[in-house]
């Protein structure tokens, strides 16, 4: 397997915060990796050093080049997409197209206006007369038109309605994904996103906390729901987290022996969601 | 090559109500200006019947001297020109604010990062800026002052028509060709007397988190108040004006199109010596000969030095700020 992107020792100091401590990770090819983490963790200080957005310490390659000083050369096989609003104000459709059309080598004007077609944006809208769903539209429309290696998303979808969310991963699905491409993405909506990562990576105060690919999560977490006569044992098994529903209790396990937690009660694999909460407990006490 | 043309394509875009539209409204509002002026001064004449030239006017020009006609010529020829006056001021707020805004605005509304999403380098985008500041902006300034002019010496020729004199003998005292051809070849040094400005308001662009303007026009104009306090004291002995005159001036007002001429001692020193005197012709001020005499001038070419520098800095600040 070849990597896309892989790092080493990389470090980014603020004046008086560490975003990244140290990280190490690899992501390969064909992966629709899943970097989540709470507010302030790091997570867009690591996409930005990918994106040769800023400066880091440490080693970093991506698709063989060193964003700090190619960035040129690693956008014509990169895109990217920073939450909704980066598109600038007083840019229409017509000239956004004409203009990635011309500066973007691997850009493909006509899927670009199909996508743009299933839409109601017009050529001489624009952007500041759009609304947040449309502007994503327009950005994802200029994206899934470039025939790029590596598509990293911060926050995609943030602040749309639930008609343009599920829309947008769906167009990414089905109209862009193939073994050929990778996607990184971030998002605090873990729900919309956990059926479609192949990887997940938690990141908290600068260090990957879980680096692991889905089928893995199913093996290595499980949740099973115990009754209250069990809850002891199951409390002496070091669970990672605990809650209670209908008089019964949750406990969620890490590497635990999975026919002795089958005796107790039933197993299923946990969410993503509730896995993250489990493992960033106390992050803002 | 064909990218970069798409990147000053870009900059027409975004800027197109500065570049295009600032000159071409301050020329039409200033020939309806003119056009209602006329309008008045002919009720006037024709309510109190007071002769301002009428057949006067046709019987000036039969006993004018040789000499009384080139000036005549001259007031047309200053008549075509006053427009490109007003028009180099727009120009100056319109380059200056560019300037300052160019690599500054995208980062404050974080655009920054769609234009850093695509495969330009930060040197291409830079450099689109600068030529957007110092040829395309006056060079739409220019073809619309030329415009203007032209229109307004039809105008004033028409008028002047109606009151028995000959249209094509006025047209030929003035020199459109002359002022048209004159007006084109200040571009190229209009770029080099103003790279220096241009290149400190966009290293400021380039470089401040917040406040651009601030900086760019604080920091000159502070280091000027330190050396002409300490010429003052007589601590050491900087020379404050020449501080003010070279420095200052050169990084904030060298926007100002024409400036090289009351800037650059060894400009002022062609025009005394030209036909200025003798004819107060406008043009003789502005003529090629005249206006390229500054490419002798060092201050120029330690301008244009100093301007790469700068623009070197804002590339690099370019590539290490983001949108925080």
């Amino acid at each position: 397997m070849n990597a896309i992107v892989s790092a080493s020792g990389l470090r980014k100091h603020y004046k008086n915060t560490t975003a990244l401590d140290n990280v190490d990770f690899r992501i390969e090819s064909g992966r629709i990796v899943g970097l989540i983490g709470p507010n302030g963790a790091g997570k867009t200080t690591a996409l930005k050093a990918i994106l040769g957005l800023t400066d880091f310490e440490g080693k970093l390659d991506v698709l063989g080049f060193d964003p700090r000083t190619q960035r040129d050369r690693l956008m014509e096989q990169v895109c990217f997409i920073a939450d909704v609003a980066v598109l600038p104000r007083w840019i229409r459709v017509r000239e956004a197209i004409d203009f990635v059309a011309n500066v973007h080598p691997r850009f493909n004007r006509a899927k670009c206006e199909a996508f743009l077609a299933r839409t109601k944006l017009t050529p001489n809208q624009r952007v500041k007369q759009m609304s947040k769903g449309m502007i994503v539209q327009l950005h994802l429309a200029l994206v899934m038109a470039i025939d790029a290696r590596l598509l990293v998303l911060d926050e995609p979808t943030l602040g749309l309605d639930i008609l343009y969310r599920k829309q947008f991963y769906q167009n990414l699905l089905e109209d862009y994904f193939d073994e050929n491409k990778t996607i990184i993405v971030t998002t605090h909506q873990v729900e919309e996103i956990e059926h479609i990562l192949t990887d997940l990576m938690f990141i908290r105060d600068g260090k990957i906390v879980l680096n692991t690919d889905m089928d893995a999560v199913g093996e290595r977490f499980a949740e099973v729901m115990v009754g209250a006569d069990k809850a002891d044992a199951a409390r002496r098994m070091n669970p990672l987290d605990e809650r209670q529903v209908f008089g019964k209790s949750i406990f969620l396990f890490d590497g635990a022996d999975r026919a002795t937690l089958e005796a107790m009660g039933e197993v299923r694999r946990p969410s993503v969601s509730d896995l993250f909460v489990a493992t960033m407990k106390g992050t803002y006490a | 090559m064909n990218t970069f043309y798409w990147q000053i394509k870009r900059e027409f875009w975004e800027n197109r109500g500065g570049f295009m539209w600032a000159p071409i409204v301050t020329g039409v509002v200033f020939l309806i200006l003119n056009v209602m002026t006329i309008i008045a001064a002919e009720v006037m004449r024709a309510r109190h019947g007071i002769q301002i030239g009428g057949n006067n006017f046709r019987e000036l020009i039969e006993k004018a001297s040789s000499g009384d006609l080139l000036q005549v010529g001259a007031a047309l020829d200053t008549t075509m020109l006053s427009s490109m006056a007003l028009l180099s001021f727009v120009l100056t707020f319109v380059v200056f604010f560019y300037c300052l805004g160019a690599l500054y605005d995208d980062r404050r509304d974080r655009s920054v990062l769609f234009w850093k999403s695509l495969p330009l380098s930060n040197t291409s985008t830079v450099l689109s800026k600068v030529v957007s500041a110092v040829v395309v902006a006056p060079a739409i300034a220019v073809l619309v002052g030329i415009a203007v002019g032209l229109l307004q010496l039809l105008i004033f020729a028409l008028v002047l028509s109606f009151h028995g004199i000959n249209l094509w003998e006025l047209l030929t005292l003035a020199h459109p060709l002359r002022a048209v051809a004159s007006l084109l070849s200040s571009i190229p040094v209009y770029a080099l007397w103003a790279a220096p400005a241009v290149g400190w308001l966009l290293l400021c662009s380039a470089w401040a988190r917040s406040k651009p303007f601030l900086w760019a026009v604080a920091a000159p104009v502070v280091a000027g108040l330190m050396v002409t306090w300490f010429d003052i004291m007589g601590v050491f002995n900087l020379p404050a004006t020449w501080f003010w005159s070279n420095i200052v001036a050169r990084l904030l007002l060298s926007v100002f199109p024409g400036s090289h001429i009351a800037m650059d001692p060894h400009s002022l020193h062609h025009i005394s010596s030209a036909d200025l005197g003798d004819v107060h012709n406008p043009l003789a001020l502005i003529s090629p000969t005249q206006t390229y005499a500054v490419l002798a001038s060092p201050n120029l070419w330690i301008g244009v030095a100093a301007a790469v520098a700068m623009i070197a800095g804002a590339i690099w600040f370019r590539r290490v700020r983001d949108d925080s």
